[in-house]
């Protein structure tokens, strides 16, 4: 573990300090994992409005005179559609190595000029050494590290937003009440420029949004003034994003690891499976078209004692599988896992068992989420 | 016999050749919301600094050592309706086990409630 001196900080640091946050060491950074206590930071999201620090994530800009030639080089990288990813809206993919297997996961989101990306904390590094060693003349790639990001996510996040002043950056952006799940733009609000999208990695309606760094505190303290809002640590972010079944970078997914055995075929778009053209695409279609060797499921526990990452999974005496993250699900009250299982045995409902500390627990395969997620999607009531 | 405590936060109450045994409430706080204790049974030999019990918080697993080495002769029944008493009332309602002591003598360099106040503050 880093000695405490070696740790980056983080632009609100001194508002969780001062929020009782407790810290520790995540990605490189100081990071809060909690204030009052993780299942009250769960709850609370669940229910009203929890605002998340997750400035240690990776915000990359890619710009290029020509949007259509930017869109065809991230194409070289990662799965998604681009070129059909219409302005203000935000696509969820995983950047590939050559042999399939996924090297992060991230939102990109097409701006109109260009193409915003948001990457993990501990991959971000990796990433930009990734991309810069690919990139062609005439795209630029910014690594924005003079903006924070926040997340304010929960079924009261668009009540509280909507108190804002928020007055889009162009007339071509959406109003912010027009702003649908997976969708995004820029707005003025008091002066400072944010970037917003809708979307998040809690299961829950709500949004994430980039402000440059030396606002970030009047931002947060603007939020916070809202009775509906609470800050929330890592450790709820962690719960939450378990119960929505949304895989966790460096636990859940690995180079090792390809989108279709991730359970994240989704991710391909339907013209890159059917065109190819992405790293790996031979190894992820042929997998796609003739299944994978192993497959990411939900796992429910039996009982109430919780099962860990690292964690064996076995059918009889024969070991299938293992967790990739585990835990105690605080909105179902009961423990629940994901795990990386031998196709064979991955189907919903399929009986196993998990080892922990030598006892044998009994788990079935669920499907995910775990528990149903609150998105506002387009064509969705208000 | 008063409290005495362990510098991993365990404490131990000793009556005659029995003692029961818990977690501080520093420790607990350290924890975090406690979901799930796995005790051990009635009749485990457990040796002196060597695993005892586990305790689950949400997010991770903590090891419970035995503060003196014995053989257990109850855990307790309420932490499983309850694992939460841990939170709640660690130094009282949310203890983990009893055990019978096989050498008292080991008794002697564990620290008294001053000496772990001093011990927690110094942390």
């Amino acid at each position: 573990m880093a000695d405490d001196a070696d740790l980056n900080i983080l632009p609100l640091d001194a508002l969780h300090r001062r929020l009782g946050a407790r810290m520790v060491p995540f990605a490189g950074y100081a990071m809060p994992i909690q204030y009052d206590g993780i299942i009250a930071e769960h709850s609370w999201t669940r229910e009203q409005a929890g605002l998340f620090d997750v400035s240690h994530m990776g915000q990359l800009l890619v710009e290029g005179a020509d949007l259509a030639a930017v869109a065809e080089w991230l194409e070289s990288l990662a799965p998604g559609d681009f070129k059909a990813l219409q302005p203000h809206r935000v696509r969820y993919s995983l950047l590939l190595a050559d042999n399939g297997g996924i090297l992060d996961d991230l939102m990109v989101t097409n701006t109109g000029k260009s193409f915003y990306l948001v990457v993990n904390g501990a991959t971000k590094q990796a990433d930009i050494a990734h991309m810069m060693a690919r990139l062609p003349a005439g795209i630029t790639l910014h690594h924005m590290v003079d903006h924070a990001l926040l997340a304010l996510q929960g079924p009261q996040a668009v009540t509280v937003m909507s108190r804002f002043d928020l007055v889009p950056e162009t007339a071509d952006q959406p109003a912010f009440a027009d702003l649908k799940f997976m969708a995004g733009a820029r707005y003025h609000w008091n002066g400072v420029l944010l970037g917003i999208t809708r979307s998040g990695y809690t299961g829950e309606d709500g949004y994430e949004i980039s402000v440059p760094a030396a606002q970030a505190e009047a931002l947060a303290e603007a939020l916070l003034a809202h009775a509906e809002v609470k800050p929330i640590g890592l450790g709820a972010r962690d719960s939450l994003r378990l119960e929505a079944g949304l895989p966790l970078y460096g636990h859940d997914l690995n180079p090792e690891i390809t989108p279709v055995e991730a359970d994240l075929s989704f991710a391909i778009s339907k013209r890159r499976k059917m065109d190819g053209g992405f790293p790996g695409a031979a190894r992820v279609l042929d997998q796609l078209l003739n299944g994978a060797p192993r497959k990411r499921v939900g796992l429910a526990i039996e009982g109430r004692m919780p099962a860990r990452e690292g964690a064996t999974v076995w059918a009889g005496d024969r070991q299938v599988g293992v967790l990739t993250s585990g835990g105690f699900a605080p909105s179902l009250n009961a423990p629940i896992a994901m795990a990386m299982i031998e196709t064979p045995l991955a189907g919903d409902g399929t009986a196993l068992e998990i080892d922990v500390r030598g006892k044998r627990i009994a788990a079935r395969v669920v499907p995910m989420p775990f528990r149903q997620k609150n998105y506002v999607r387009e064509g969705n009531k208000p | 016999m008063s409290r005495l405590y362990t510098q991993d936060h365990e404490w131990i109450d000793v009556a005659g050749g029995t003692a029961t045994v818990g977690i501080t409430d520093y420790a607990q706080g350290q924890l975090g919301d406690v979901v799930f204790v796995d005790l051990p049974d009635a009749g485990r030999q457990v040796a002196k600094g060597g695993e005892a019990a586990v305790v689950e918080s949400v997010k991770a697993a903590s090891d419970v050592y035995a503060p003196v080495s014995g053989t257990v002769t109850e855990s307790n029944p309420a932490l499983a309706d309850d694992p939460s008493l841990v939170n709640t009332a660690p130094e009282g309602d949310g203890w983990f086990f009893k055990l019978t002591l096989s050498d008292a003598s080991e008794l002697d360099g564990l620290m008294d409630k001053a000496a772990y106040d001093a011990f927690v503050a110094s942390l």
